[in-house]
């Protein structure tokens, strides 16, 4: 790590010329995406890369509080339920506008977070978890029994309209998620780099010596749960847009696990690690659901089943391999993918170390 | 109120093999319910499929949960023990994804009968009311349970090792404690008690996922009794039983579970590390 002189030092988006180069070859490959996808590939890998998007923006959430400031919470579905619900309701039965309604229903999430964030100051460990746990799943069953949400059968959300433009397609509404989640990216950076991101990093390493410091806990707690919460908001809202149909049954506590194992397979506490988390596992969940599809494994799978195990519960092979890659990941590389890409560079860079000097 | 205290018997049987874990290597065991699935699947497995009379499945379905505990204490548990309470929890809830997975793949979705000489539907004379003979049986294992539990804790050898295992582990090993061993048996044990509440709830329905509610319950019953005493426990598991039939009774059946939950997050920020345990300060 270099030294830095200045404020602005560490807060510049690039550091060399390498790290420009590298941007402008994401962003065009990003902006370009659909246009290869429909050619070249199925449509259907727009699909895939929006629900790519929302996650990585919930999985930027929960990384703030659970990676960054140390909470656990096992009810980050109840968030992402909130608002999802908020924003069709507010498009789809009162009309409002897509973006305001989106920014509100967030905003009720963040509501939802602080308060959850109460009793949460007074818990910790095995405690908290139960407590976020039992909001996750409280809250769908709340949603489940209003009529006005469509109870149990479910709410559609309207067509998703933003001033003049319509955003019918998938590829329309990639634009609109991708720059979403470029943003909450970017948001989330740059708050780790200010007084309350470095407050919810001294929280993490000890609260008591954190308060000693001068860190208002209840204050920053809270505020981790609310931020959070309002990640898990607006990924909610945007993925309402993204299956069409929303019903209670979706947000279950398998989805909050799976926002878990996004951040840790990543690596707790780093943003691009979140990223990364949120590529792969997405990807493997829509994959999986359909396993016995995928080319040569799919056959081999099959006559599997069918001999030794049950042809109808071949699906739950997602829960497998999920379950196996959280406890590897635990066991062998706790830092996750990012801690993989760290020691990966640390690698080269001695090595060129090495050839310069010799 | 009497259905309270049968779905309570469920509950403590799951908190209990919860509060063996966490009260010697503070692991909250997420896994808990699948271990018991997998040992109610085997049991079906053995009685339907193999024939295996009734008398001969208990002892084999109780080994079988033994060795479960074991052999994912001495994989997994026993290769993660540096990590922090987070690391933990994700590495049980992995486990437990492992187990569900394995066991709907063999089985499928469907539910499943088994074959089990008790029926919910029959049912004793009680002075004064009827219960059903599962309940009835179910509540006195409960605290056959709960006895056998602290007269082995408080009268025989390995109780005593494995309370000084909990109290500390370095001290016990310089007395000459195989801690690792005592740790291996805590899982085995548990699983066992875990394996006994699942086979007393698969008459009810026996599904992949008929150990969710249990497990989540049982551990919330636990956590309000304070995650380390066997006896808060069980009275936290009766307390939700309770609170959630006579909610669903007399004010709205449809938020019934939903009123454990919220009761809980209250009880905690009363005492937030429940009712039976000394709140630790942390020391610096």
């Amino acid at each position: 790590m270099d030294m830095e002189r200045d404020h602005y030092e560490d807060v510049a988006f690039f550091t060399s010329r390498l790290g420009v180069f590298w941007f402008v070859i994401l962003a065009s490959g990003l902006l370009l995406f659909p246009f290869i996808a429909s050619n070249y590939l199925k449509t259907y890998y727009i699909y895939v890369a929006n629900c790519i998007a929302v996650n990585v923006i919930a999985a930027i959430g929960l990384n703030l509080l659970v990676g960054c400031t140390g909470q656990i919470s096992l009810g980050h579905a109840g968030f992402f339920a909130a608002g999802a619900y908020a924003t069709a309701a507010l498009t789809g039965k009162l009309g409002a506008p897509f973006l305001p309604a989106l920014l509100i229903a967030a905003s009720l999430s963040a509501l939802l977070g602080f308060l959850l964030g109460l009793p949460a100051l007074r818990l910790e460990g095995p405690y908290l978890s139960i407590a976020t746990l039992g909001f996750g799943l409280t809250i769908t069953q709340i949603i489940g029994k209003i009529q006005y949400l469509g109870a149990r059968q479910g709410l559609h959300a309207p067509d998703l309209v933003i001033g003049p433009f319509n955003l019918n397609s998938d590829a329309e509404k990639y634009y609109l998620f991708a720059a979403m989640a470029f943003a909450a990216c970017l948001f989330a950076r740059n708050l780790m780099k200010t007084r309350v991101g470095r407050a919810f990093i001294a929280i993490r390493d000890s609260d008591v010596a954190a308060s000693t410091m001068g860190v208002n806990l209840m204050i920053y707690k809270t505020l981790a749960f609310a931020v959070s919460a309002f990640f898990a908001g607006l990924a909610g809202g945007l993925y309402a847009f993204v299956l069409g149909y929303i019903q209670p049954d979706t947000f279950n506590l398998l989805m909050s696990i799976m926002f878990l194992a996004m951040i840790v397979v990543g690596g707790l506490g780093s943003i691009s690690g979140a990223v990364a988390g949120a590529v792969l596992l997405t990807w493997l969940d829509l994959t999986l659901r359909n396993v016995l599809d995928v080319p040569v494994l799919g056959d081999w799978l099959k006559s599997l089943s069918q001999s030794y195990f049950s042809i109808t519960g071949v699906s739950n092979i997602q829960y497998i391999v999920f379950g196996s890659i959280m406890v590897l990941i635990m066991l062998f590389e706790p830092l996750g993918l990012h801690g993989i890409w760290l020691r990966t560079r640390q690698y080269w860079k001695a090595r060129s170390d090495r050839g310069r000097r010799g | 109120m009497l259905n309270g205290v049968a779905a309570g018997s469920g509950y403590a049987l799951m908190g209990i093999a919860m509060v063996i874990i966490y009260k010697t290597s503070e692991v909250v065991n997420f896994a808990q319910g699948e271990m018991a699935l997998a040992s109610v699947f085997f049991t079906y497995l053995i009685l339907q499929n193999y024939g295996i009379p009734f008398v001969y499945a208990m002892p084999l379905a109780a080994l079988f949960a033994v060795f479960v505990g074991c052999v994912l204490e001495f994989a997994v548990l026993r290769r993660a023990r540096r990590q922090t309470t987070l690391g933990m929890i994700i590495v049980t809830i992995g486990l437990e994804m492992i187990l569900m997975g394995l066991v709907s793949w063999k089985f499928g979705a469907d539910h499943k009968v088994m074959p089990f000489p008790i029926t919910e539907f029959d049912s004793i004379w009680l002075g004064g009311f009827y219960v059903t003979t599962l309940e009835a049986v179910t509540f006195s294992v409960v605290w056959a349970v709960m006895l056998g539990l602290f007269v082995f804790y408080r009268y025989t050898r390995l109780g005593l090792i494995m309370k000084a295992t909990q109290q500390n582990r370095s001290a016990a090993k310089l007395m000459g404690v195989r801690t690792n061993r005592v740790l291996m048996f805590t899982w085995g044990l548990s699983s066992l008690v875990g394996c006994i509440a699942g086979l007393l709830l698969a008459p009810r329905s026996m599904e992949p996922f008929m150990m969710w509610d249990p497990m989540l319950k049982g551990f919330a019953g636990a956590v309000v009794g304070g995650m380390t005493s066997i006896p808060g426990a069980v009275f936290g598991a009766y307390f939700i039983g309770v609170v959630e039939n006579l909610f669903g009774r007399y004010a709205s059946m449809e938020f019934k579970s939903a009123v454990a939950f919220a009761l809980i997050v209250i009880v905690l920020c009363v005492k937030p590390s429940g009712i039976f345990s000394r709140h630790y300060v942390k020391k610096v």
